[in-house]
């Protein structure tokens, strides 16, 4: 009884969320744009932003063969180091809640992320423990000044190319 | 059976080619500097070479050293990867177990016998041969893993091991995932030699720490194709066995006291 | 030889489109199953990692084993030229594309990434006997398709035979294919023998038979048409003989593994004291899959087509029952890994693992019937699959 239950809950609740959704869009004209926070560690990425935001899946699915199947370890391209830069700082995560890193564009480009059924999407010890943030502590209060940009309709569009 | 590859093997990056540098590589090293290479060994690989075949990571299980009411190995592994521990699950059926603890017992003699059981990473793993998606694969250093990126889930590995050493992730585990130990709803996984210590250079299992911390000595880790290891030296004295001799599937886990 | 019409099924009654809802609602029963199923993960399942296949494996692999004995009725037509099947053969041939539809889709939606299906269909490792199935069910969906075009375009009639004849080969293959996922397997002391193979085939004939005598009496009665005795004899005759080989083929197996000491324990388990394996082995395999149907069969009752119909559901029931027992029962027996001491784990080694089905995979199951009944239903309207009569005069011109 409880799991029929359990499944008229999820039946009513997209078709709720399903609702809203269009509510939303037609009421602001579009989907919310995506949120960029710059990443705690560091200026730049290991390539290029604009590189990044259309070759990003790319370079992870390769590394991640590499790593699963060899044992190759390296770090630049590696998942792993893309959370310990772009954790949210206000929830550790680069996916626990709407603004955070990869959810907020994912979302944005209706785009599902699958990493995250399995891989963990906060960094290695807790945000402030982890030696990545410690080492770059003194970026903090720069940062946070330009914490949060919107990416203008544009640049999203180019991307989604 | 064996010249019929997928098709992605044939791209620069494949296994088989990677495989093959590896192995050149380690020939290479063996042959101009060999105390260079122990040492390497010892420390792990460098972060950007792939494991190579010149190693076989293996284990030795001395049963008679093992303790009846002792889950230290368990409880090391649970805390190394990630997985509930089934006394705290909600659902002990459906819950993974990585490695379990096996008490035997002969119904004549009444002797008793304890061991962990894990995936015992065969040379020739069954399940390896029964995936469709080879998901299921042997590493070049003798570590059998799950690639949970191709794995569908369809259970056909937890068929065909004899060792019943796979689980399925039967729910959500949301985001409770070790950072270094990715594991996921809908995948098949088992105990993998602690790979992600393997590749950091640690050269030993949670389970192995463990045992050795608990003071019992049963578990030993190490590389069965260094003929100077710990475990090749123990291997070559002390008589052991391998679970399900009779399939001669090669294992990583020899036995020592069944 | 006498020309016979085939026309479509009008499908404007009121029951043809209630029985075409009925179906409906079972398929969307099944959507939603497996909705709850992909939601939350296997745990609203009555499988665990123990018993690692359960009741949706059960329906999948029936359905598959089925589709290709459905096929059984053209091949005799095409292949063995007997022309008394001749005017059946299309319905065959529609019949076993939608139960493998139906057997497919169940044995996809189970999967624990049943959203990653794309990744079984670009990532292939041809040591397993699943990557070989995936190439044989699509063959089979081709081969069966361009046998059904030849049979329903005078164009391309002629080559009716050949197609047939290939689509017969690769049947039989298919189901060869599906008795070695499980003869593959080394670890599990009820599989791993090349006896299953054969034994599916068989298994495939008699299930295949019963389910198109059921659909074919069914469309003849529900749609006024005359269906005459002649062709219900033949095919209960042989229906009488296919489920006594498979009653032959269980007895075979049990017999030979009777004899050797380390199958003991397990045959013990099986025939002695599974408890509901047991039962389901001996009250629904064979006395309602087999001893029931025969003697209906063989007996003056296999004169009346009440009786029939009867002897033809118990046979899919058996059948049913008899996947349960060879799917669950040889995982519901704990792995030997240690022969001669007992085992005890907390993973539940050295004990009979005990298996509840859920609703979610009774519906999931369920649902793939419905989808291959309704696949066919839809088939019969749009297309020109049954004769429009099988009276025993028309039957009986085709012989000469």
């Amino acid at each position: 009884m409880k799991r029929l239950l359990a499944l008229g809950a999820v039946v009513l609740t997209t078709a709720t969320l399903a609702w809203a959704g269009s509510g939303d869009l037609a009421k602001a004209g579009g989907a919310p744009k995506p949120v960029i926070t710059k990443a705690v560690k560091g200026d730049q990425c290991v390539e290029p932003n604009d590189f990044m935001r259309r070759n990003h899946m790319k370079l992870l699915k390769h590394q991640r063969d590499e790593t699963v199947i060899d044992g190759v370890r390296t770090k630049k391209y590696a998942l792993k180091e893309c959370i310990n830069c772009h954790a949210s700082e206000k929830t550790g995560s680069v996916a626990a809640s709407k603004d955070d890193f990869c959810v907020s564009c994912h979302s944005y480009a209706a785009v599902k992320i699958d990493c995250f059924d399995c891989h963990s999407t906060k960094p290695q010890g807790s945000v402030a423990m982890h030696p990545l943030n410690a080492d770059t502590a003194h970026y903090k209060h720069r940062l946070a000044a330009q914490a949060t940009s919107r990416v203008s309709a544009e640049e999203m569009a180019g991307i989604a190319q | 059976m064996s010249e019929m590859k997928p098709m992605s093997d044939n791209t620069p990056g494949s296994p088989e080619r990677r495989r093959f540098i590896g192995v050149a590589t380690a020939a290479a090293g063996l042959a101009l500097a060999p105390g260079v290479m122990l040492i390497e060994v010892a420390h792990g690989r460098p972060e950007d070479q792939a494991a190579s075949a010149a190693v076989r990571w293996g284990m030795l299980v001395d049963a008679t050293k093992c303790v009846a009411d002792c889950n230290e190995c368990v409880s090391a592994c649970s805390t190394e990867n990630g997985w509930t521990p089934v006394a705290e699950s909600k659902h002990p059926r459906q819950a993974p177990q990585w490695i379990r603890k096996l008490e035997l017992q002969d119904p004549l003699t009444q002797l008793e016998t304890n061991l962990p059981m894990m995936c015992q990473h065969c040379g020739e793993p069954p399940c390896v041969d029964v995936c469709p998606t080879g998901a299921s694969f042997k590493r070049a250093d003798g570590i059998v893993l799950v690639n949970r990126h191709t794995c569908i889930g369809c259970r056909y590995c937890m068929m065909a091991c004899p060792y019943k050493a796979r689980s399925l992730v039967h729910e959500p585990l949301n985001d409770t995932q070790k950072p270094d130990v990715p594991r996921g709803i809908g995948c098949v996984e088992a105990c993998t030699f602690c790979v992600q210590k393997v590749d950091r250079g640690d050269g030993n299992t949670a389970c192995a720490e463990a045992c050795t911390k608990a003071g019992h000595n049963a578990i030993l880790f190490g590389d069965m194709n260094d003929p100077e290891s710990e475990i090749s030296k123990r291997l070559r004295e002390l008589p052991t066995k391998q679970v399900r001799a009779d399939l001669n599937l090669n294992t990583g886990i020899r036995h020592h006291g069944i | 030889m006498a020309s016979i019409t085939f026309r479509e099924v009008e499908g404007s009654s009121l029951k043809y489109w209630m029985l075409f809802g009925f179906l409906g609602l079972f398929v969307l029963f099944g959507a939603l199953s497996w909705n709850t199923m992909h939601h939350y993960g296997h745990v609203v399942t009555g499988m665990d990692n123990q018993i690692v296949w359960g009741l949706p494996h059960v329906f999948a692999v029936f359905l598959i084993v089925a589709a290709s004995g459905a096929l059984n009725v053209a091949s005799i037509a095409s292949v063995f030229s007997k022309p008394m099947y001749k005017p059946l053969a299309p319905l065959s041939a529609i019949l076993s594309l939608a139960l493998l539809l139906g057997g497919l889709l169940v044995l996809v939606l189970d999967l624990g990434r049943s959203d990653r299906l794309i990744v079984a269909m670009t990532n292939f490792n041809f040591k397993s006997m699943f990557t070989w199935n995936v190439f044989l069910y699509t063959g089979f969906f081709v081969l069966v398709g361009i046998y059904l075009w030849t049979m329903l375009d005078r164009s391309v009639k002629s080559y009716s035979k050949a197609a047939g004849t290939a689509a017969f080969l690769w049947r039989l293959t298919l189901t060869t294919g599906t008795g070695s996922l499980f003869g593959f397997l080394v670890a599990r002391e009820l599989y791993g023998t090349a006896m299953l193979a054969p034994m599916f085939i068989i298994m495939s004939f008699a299930y295949g038979l019963a389910i198109y005598l059921m659909v074919l009496a069914a469309a003849y009665a529900w749609t006024g048409r005359a269906l005459g005795d002649i062709v219900m004899m033949r095919l209960k005759t042989l229906l009488a003989v296919f489920v006594a080989a498979v009653l032959y083929f269980v007895v075979v197996q049990h017999m030979t593994s009777l004899y050797f000491t380390k199958f003991h324990a397990v045959e013990a388990f099986m025939l002695r004291d599974g408890g509901i394996i047991t039962t389901l082995f001996w009250v629904g395999q064979i006395v309602i899959g087999c001893v029931i149907p025969l003697v209906i069969l063989l007996s003056g009752l296999g004169k009346q087509r009440s009786w029939i119909m009867i002897a033809c559901g118990l046979v899919i029931l058996g059948g049913i029952v008899q996947m349960y027992v060879t799917i669950i029962g040889a995982q519901a027996y704990p792995l030997d890994m240690f022969p001669g001491v007992t085992e005890k784990s907390s993973f539940f080694d050295g004990e009979v693992h005990p298996y509840s089905p859920s609703m979610p995979e009774l519906f999931l199951g369920l649902g793939g019937v419905a989808i291959a009944l309704l696949a066919t239903v839809f088939g019969i309207k749009v297309l020109r699959l049954l004769p429009a009569s099988l009276d025993d005069a028309t039957v009986a011109k085709l012989e000469h």
